[in-house]
C-alpha cells in the first residue's frame, strides 16, 4: 500500500506506451453508400483506417472538392512523436523509481501540456486539410470548408464526421489521471 | 402395342384434366393459381416479401439452358442478382472476348461462344451443400463447368471425350470426390466415319468420372466407363449406406437412331445404370483400364495471373464392364425414366418414368441382396440385368402424368414434378402415398428443394421450372419468358407462394442458405496479389509500349479517370492491346473501358484485377474511350482520345494524363 503511488506512476509510464498497440484517435465517416462507413485511425506514429484500402478510399473521396492527399509520411509529427512518448514513459519510470511526489506532479502537468499541445495539433493539421483546397477541384462550393470536428459529429456535405478518442487515447488519458492520483496519493501518505 | 400407345397419348389431356379436378379438390387456391387478394394473398405476399435492404434466406443458381448461362436469384423474393458467364460470350463482362477469358471456350474444336447449360450441381461435404464451387454442363459439345462461389466466376471448364449430349451430368458424390457426365447421344467409340444404322454395333456411351481436388476444386477425368449406346439421361449419386455407388437413368435401351419419339419408346422397361465407383476405383487401381486416345480441352482459370489457359489433353482410361465384373449393374425400370433420384438416406432409387403413370422406387438393400444372390434377368454386353421384382421396392400409384424429377424435404416426403399434368405431387417414401398435389403454370420440368438433392435437405420451400407460360405475364411478342414458381412447403400441404421469370430455359437448379455462400464472399481484388503480366500497379507505372505493329497500353482506371488518357502515335494496322488495370479496392466501384469501333466488347474490370482488350483501328482519325460503368460524381467526365495516323505516318508514341497534375 505504501508503494501505490509508485506503483501508479510506472503505471502511467506502461499505460503511455500502449499507444504504440492502439490509435489515438479515429474519425469515421458516414453516408448512404457507405453502410459500414470509413474509418481512419490516427496512431502516435502513422495513419491507417479499418481497412488496407481506407485511406485511399477517403482521400478519393476527399480529391473532389480539392481537399490535399492525406500521406502519412508529409506529416512529421509522426515522426517526432514517439521519441516524445518513448521518453515520457522513461521519465515516468524513473520517477516512479524516485518516488519523489515533486517529480511525480512535474510529470502529470508535463503529459497535460503536451496532450493539450497535440490535441491543439491535431486540430491545426484538420484546419489544413479543411480549407488548403485544390482552387482546379471539381466540385465547388463558395465558402464551404471541410474541417473535420475536433471531437464529436459534424456533418460535411453527404457525410457524418465523427471525430472520438479511441483505445490508445484513453489510455493515454489514463495514464494522465494515474500521475496526478500518484501525487495526490503520495501527497496523502506522506503527510 | 404401338397404336395403343399412341391413342394413349392422344387421350391423355383428358386424362389429365380429370386428375387436375380431383387434385386440386383438396389442395389450395383457385385453379388459375392467380392470387386475388383477401387474407390469404397478404399472408401469402408477407411470405414472400424480402423488405428493401433485407437479404433473402436462400441462394438459388438455375441454369440458363439455351442461353449457355447461370442466373442467381434469392429466395424467397425470386429476385434477379446476377448473371453468371459460362459457357456462352457474355460482352457485358467481355467473357470470352477479353484475352484473358478467351481460353475458357477453348474445345477440340476451336472456340466455341455458345452451349446449353442444363444441370447447376452444388459441391458437398458429407453430404451437405458446402457454398464453394457450382458445377454446371454443357450439353451439346460435352463440357462441365466449376463456379467458384467466393467470386461467382466460371474457374475451370474441362470438356468430355468420347460423350454426346452430356445430359446426365455433373452431379456430384457426398463430397464432391467425383461428378459425374454421361452420353446422351450415343457416338461411334472410337469416333468415326461410320453408317448411321451401324449404330447398334459402332455406337456406344460412356459414363465419365471427373475428380474434384478436395482444396482447389481442380477438375481430371479419372476414368469412363465404356457401355452400350443407350441415352443416358440424368444421374444422382448414392449417400449414406449407398455412398459410393452412382445411378444413371437411360431411355433409347432400344438402340435407335431415327424418330426415336417412337422407336426409343418401345420397351416396357429401360435400364438405371448402377455404379459402383469406389469398385471402379479399385480396378483402375490394379491397372484394368484401357488408356485410350482422346482429344479434349481443359481450361483453367488462375485468379493469381488472372489468365484462363487451355491444355489439350490426349489420353482417357477407359473400364469395360465385361472385365470389370461387378462395376456396373441394370435396374430396370418403366418407362424411359428421365430424373434417377436418391433419397435423403440413400435407401430409396426412385425412377420417373416419364411416359408412365407410376413411379418406380428402387430399393439400395434389396438392389444389394439381388446381386448377391445373382438374381439376374439377362446380361446385356457383360452387364448383369437385375430382376425387376427383386429390386422394386413400392410404386407411386397413379400420381400423374409424366414424371421427370423428385426430390426430397428431408421429413420423410418427396416431390415429383409431372410435366403432362403439369403439377407437383407430394408422396410419402416408404407408404408410397400421394398425400398433396398442386398445380403448375405450365408444364413443370424439373423442381428444386434447397439441398434437396442431398444427404440433408433444406426443406423450407420448393421451386417449380416451367417449361410454358402462355398468359401467366405480360406477353412479350411471340417468344414469352419460362417460369418459375415458389411453394411453401413448409406445412402439410403446399402453398404456392410467387411466380418469377427466368433466363433461357432453366433446366434444373440449386438452392442452399445463405449463410453457407456469404462468409466466402469476395469483396474486391487485393492489388499486391495482382499477378497478371500486364498488370499496373500504379499511375507512375502507366505507359504505352510498341513492339513492331503490336502496341501495349499499360493503362489504369481510378475515380475518374484513366491513366494515360491521351495516347498519340497508333497507326492503323497496329494491333492495340488495352491492359487496364483497376486501382481501386472498395466495394463495388469496377470502371468500364470502351473504345469507339471495337468489334469485341466492353471491359468490366473489378478492383484489383486487370483485363485486356483488343483493338484494331481501321482508318486515321481520333477515336474516344470513356468509362462504362458509372463510378462517381465524375464519371461522365471519365474519357480519354487515342489517335491513329497513317500506316506510314511518324508520329511520335506519347501518352499523358493531364496538363497540371495535382501531385
Amino acid at each position: 500500500m505504501k508503494r501505490l503511488p509508485q506503483v501508479l506512476m510506472a503505471a502511467s509510464g506502461l499505460l503511455l506506451l500502449t499507444l504504440f498497440v492502439w490509435p489515438m484517435w479515429s474519425i469515421t465517416l458516414l453516408a448512404p453508400q457507405y453502410p459500414q462507413g470509413v474509418k481512419m485511425f490516427i496512431h502516435i506514429n502513422k495513419i491507417d483506417g479499418d481497412t488496407p484500402s481506407s485511406l485511399q478510399n477517403i482521400n478519393i473521396l476527399n480529391h473532389y472538392v480539392g481537399m490535399e492527399f492525406i500521406r502519412p509520411e508529409s506529416i512529421p509529427e509522426l515522426t517526432y512523436f514517439p521519441y516524445v512518448v518513448v521518453g515520457m514513459a522513461v521519465l515516468a519510470f524513473v520517477f516512479a523509481f524516485v518516488g519523489n511526489k515533486k517529480l511525480f506532479l512535474l510529470w502529470a502537468l508535463l503529459m497535460t501540456a503536451l496532450a493539450v499541445a497535440g490535441i491543439y495539433d491535431f486540430y491545426l493539421w484538420e484546419y489544413h486539410y479543411g480549407h488548403n483546397l485544390n482552387p482546379h477541384a471539381p466540385i465547388q462550393i463558395p465558402g464551404a470548408s471541410y474541417q473535420p470536428p475536433l471531437l464529436g459529429t459534424k456533418v460535411i456535405l453527404n457525410f457524418t464526421a465523427i471525430s472520438l478518442p479511441a483505445l490508445g487515447g484513453y489510455l493515454a488519458g489514463a495514464a494522465i489521471f494515474f500521475s496526478y492520483l500518484a501525487w495526490w496519493l503520495k501527497k496523502k501518505v506522506e503527510r | 402395342m404401338k397404336n395403343l400407345f399412341f391413342k394413349g397419348f392422344l387421350l391423355l389431356p383428358l386424362f389429365a384434366v380429370g386428375l387436375f379436378l380431383t387434385g386440386c379438390g383438396n389442395s389450395q387456391g383457385d385453379h388459375s393459381g392467380k392470387t386475388t387478394g383477401g387474407a390469404l394473398a397478404s399472408n401469402v405476399a408477407e411470405q414472400v416479401y424480402v423488405a428493401p435492404g433485407e437479404y433473402d434466406e436462400f441462394y438459388a443458381f438455375l441454369s440458363g439452358g439455351f442461353s449457355g448461362q447461370v442466373t442467381v436469384h434469392g429466395l424467397p423474393s425470386g429476385r434477379l442478382f446476377k448473371t453468371i458467364p459460362v459457357f456462352s460470350v457474355d460482352a457485358e463482362k467481355a467473357y470470352g472476348f477479353n484475352e484473358e477469358t478467351k481460353p475458357m471456350l477453348m474445345t477440340s474444336h476451336g472456340f466455341i461462344p455458345w452451349d446449353d447449360a442444363h444441370h447447376p450441381e452444388l459441391s458437398q461435404t458429407n453430404g451437405e451443400t458446402d457454398g464453394r464451387w457450382l458445377f454446371i454442363n454443357a450439353n451439346n459439345t460435352p463440357r462441365i463447368a466449376r463456379i467458384d462461389l467466393s467470386e461467382f466466376e466460371t474457374v475451370e471448364i474441362i470438356e468430355i471425350p468420347n460423350s454426346g449430349g452430356n445430359h446426365s451430368s455433373p452431379f456430384t458424390t457426398m463430397n464432391t470426390e467425383y461428378v459425374v457426365a454421361g452420353t446422351r447421344f450415343g457416338v461411334p467409340y472410337p469416333q468415326q466415319d461410320v453408317a448411321i444404322n451401324e449404330y447398334a454395333d459402332k455406337f456406344k456411351a460412356t459414363l465419365s468420372f471427373i475428380k474434384v481436388d478436395p482444396e482447389t476444386g481442380k477438375m481430371s477425368i479419372a476414368f469412363q466407363v465404356l457401355l452400350p449406346a443407350f441415352d443416358f439421361d440424368l444421374a444422382h449419386s448414392g449417400k449414406g449406406a449407398s455412398h459410393g455407388w452412382m445411378f444413371f437413368s437411360s431411355y433409347n435401351t432400344e438402340e435407335k437412331h431415327t424418330l426415336l419419339e417412337v422407336e426409343a419408346s418401345q420397351n416396357d422397361k429401360d435400364y438405371i445404370a448402377a455404379i459402383n465407383w469406389k469398385k471402379a476405383e479399385e480396378y483402375v487401381k490394379q491397372g484394368k483400364f484401357h488408356e485410350v486416345s482422346a482429344r479434349y480441352a481443359h481450361n483453367y482459370y488462375d485468379t493469381e495471373t488472372q489468365q484462363a489457359s487451355s491444355e489439350m489433353l490426349d489420353k482417357v482410361k477407359v473400364l469395360i464392364p465385361e472385365e470389370c465384373p461387378g462395376l456396373v449393374y441394370f435396374l430396370p425400370t418403366p418407362k424411359s425414366p428421365h430424373g434417377v433420384d436418391v433419397d435423403p438416406t440413400g435407401q430409396y432409387i426412385v425412377g420417373n418414368g416419364k411416359l408412365s403413370a407410376n413411379l418406380t422406387v428402387h430399393s439400395f438393400s434389396k438392389m444389394l441382396k439381388a446381386i448377391d444372390n445373382k438374381a439376374f434377368e439377362t446380361t446385356i454386353d457383360g452387364i448383369p440385368v437385375l430382376k425387376f421384382e427383386e429390386v422394386v421396392a413400392g410404386t407411386v400409384k397413379d400420381a400423374g402424368l409424366g414424371p421427370l424429377h423428385t426430390e426430397f424435404d428431408g421429413k420423410g416426403y418427396a416431390y415429383t414434378s409431372f410435366f403432362i399434368s403439369s403439377e407437383v405431387v407430394k408422396w410419402k417414401l416408404g407408404t408410397w402415398e400421394v398425400v398433396d398435389r398442386a398445380p403448375t403454370y405450365y408444364s413443370i420440368g424439373h423442381l428444386m428443394i434447397p439441398g434437396g438433392d442431398s444427404h440433408k435437405p433444406q426443406g423450407k420451400y420448393l421451386v417449380a421450372m416451367n417449361k410454358i407460360t402462355k398468359d401467366r405475364y405480360l406477353p412479350t411478342g411471340p417468344e414469352l419468358c419460362h417460369s418459375a414458381q415458389l411453394y411453401d412447403i413448409s406445412g402439410d400441404k403446399m402453398k404456392l407462394l410467387l411466380d418469377f421469370p427466368t433466363m433461357g430455359e432453366p433446366h434444373y437448379a440449386q438452392g442452399i442458405s445463405a449463410d453457407r455462400i456469404l462468409p466466402r464472399q469476395k469483396k474486391f481484388y487485393k492489388l499486391e496479389e495482382n499477378k497478371h503480366p500486364y498488370r499496373t500497379l500504379g499511375e507512375k507505372e502507366a505507359r504505352v509500349e510498341r513492339k513492331g505493329k503490336e502496341v501495349h497500353v499499360y493503362m489504369t482506371t481510378i475515380r475518374s479517370h484513366f491513366a494515360p488518357d491521351n495516347i498519340e502515335g497508333i497507326k492503323v494496322g497496329d494491333k492495340v492491346y488495352f491492359h487496364v488495370t483497376n486501382l481501386e479496392q472498395d466495394w463495388d466501384v469496377p470502371h468500364g473501358f470502351a473504345v469507339l469501333g471495337a468489334r469485341n466488347s466492353e471491359l468490366l474490370v473489378m478492383p484489383g484485377q486487370t483485363e485486356t482488350l483488343v483493338w484494331e483501328p481501321k482508318a486515321e482519325g481520333v477515336y474516344p474511350f470513356y468509362c462504362t460503368d458509372f463510378c462517381s460524381a465524375l464519371h461522365q467526365e471519365m474519357q480519354g482520345y487515342v489517335r491513329v495516323s497513317a500506316a506510314n505516318a511518324n508520329t511520335p508514341l506519347k501518352w499523358s494524363l493531364g496538363s497540371n497534375e495535382e501531385e
